[in-house]
């Protein structure tokens, strides 16, 4: 509970998350590139990474606006994009839900996919830390990745007035998002999820103001959540979930 | 502030409702559970859609960009088509998103530079 152990948390959680630096880099630099070509200038860019630091949601409300979408679906999409940082807001509770407030207000601005993948199984395996020392590994895992993230935004952002319309960018964005997926489908109810929500997806596109998109997602979440439990039925022992 | 020089399908206003928007909504996703539910459960079924939520929305954003792409003002294409699959299997195959990205970028311009 000393200050040097939570420093050393702090530099584990650092060199823990370095390999993300791979890909949080190349996906900033995407986003500022993509934004460019979306109209943004550099100061814009750099506040949306800044202000709502979450890729996939960023992503989402980029190509939704270029669609023309009513602000409201665009909102409610990226928000739905992002609503399972609730969950590892939920799953983080347990382990920093002592520390203060000024403190769990940092860690809930500072809740990514990498920071909670790390953090999860670094505290389940230290049975010895405190909130101290917990809160000092989960900031860690972010000081190296959220300012690269920044920083990849700017320069993508940058260049992004010099890339050629030639390259074929408006479909980089399907083909990122589509990259994303693929390690997001860990069990058989998140592959059903995914396949019942670009089934509805095609049909529903006949909706006015995108709102297909809601609803396919919707289709997909019961899906998902069906399916996990009939799995869970047939096969208990075999239970695959998270 | 906004680019006059591209033509842009949102106004500046626009532009900053969906910033400021997204960072206060994103926040109070993150703090909800953490800064104020505190340690309580939550429901059951409430966790288990929200464990389906990215997977099910993304593929639903994605699925119409692959049928009706874009740079093709929307009619079907096999380039487009082939590239969104073989960036798919990739990722599910190997679930390296960096990798599954190269074969994705590299297979829309490799095709485009042979069939297009």
């Amino acid at each position: 509970m000393t200050i040097s152990t939570a420093k050393s948390a702090f530099w584990k959680g650092m060199r823990d998350s370095a390999p993300f630096i791979l890909v949080a880099g190349p996906f900033g630099l995407l986003f500022g590139v993509l934004a460019t070509e979306a109209g943004l200038n550099v100061a814009e860019a750099f506040s949306f990474s800044l202000a709502v630091f979450a890729g996939a949601a960023q992503f989402t409300a980029l190509q939704l606006m270029q669609e023309y979408t009513p602000t409201l679906i665009v909102l409610v999409s990226a928000l739905a994009v992002n609503l399972r940082v609730a969950m590892y807001s939920a799953s983080l509770t347990p382990y920093l839900g002592d520390a203060p407030l000024w403190q769990r207000a940092c860690a809930a601005y500072m809740t990514v996919d990498q920071s909670y993948a790390l953090s999860i199984i670094e505290f389940e395996r230290r049975a010895d830390w405190g909130t101290r020392e917990r809160m000092a590994y989960f900031f860690g895992t972010n000081g190296l990745v959220a300012p690269f993230w920044m920083a990849a935004t700017v320069t993508g952002s940058l260049i992004g007035a010099q890339v050629p319309d030639s390259l074929g960018l408006d479909f980089v964005l399907p083909l990122a998002f589509l990259a994303m997926i693929g390690p997001m489908l860990r069990t058989r109810a998140h592959v059903v999820a995914c396949f019942t929500a670009c089934a509805v997806s095609l049909p529903a596109t006949l909706m006015p103001f995108n709102l297909g998109l809601i609803v396919a997602g919707l289709a997909g979440m019961i899906a998902g959540a069906q399916a996990e439990l009939w799995f869970a039925r047939r096969s208990p022992e075999l239970e695959d979930q998270e | 502030m906004n680019g006059t020089e591209t033509e842009m399908a949102f106004d500046t206003m626009t532009l900053w409702i969906v910033i400021v928007g997204l960072a206060i909504g994103s926040f109070a996703l993150r703090f909800a559970f953490i800064g104020l539910v505190g340690n309580r459960a939550m429901p059951d079924w409430l966790m288990r859609h929200l464990r389906y939520t990215a997977v099910a929305i993304i593929p639903a954003l994605v699925a119409p960009l692959v049928i009706w792409p874009a740079p093709t003002d929307g009619a079907p294409s096999l380039i487009h088509f082939t590239a969104a699959a073989l960036t798919f299997a990739v990722a599910t195959m190997t679930k390296n998103v960096l990798f599954a990205m190269a074969t994705g970028a590299g297979s829309l311009w490799g095709l485009t530079y042979l069939l297009g």
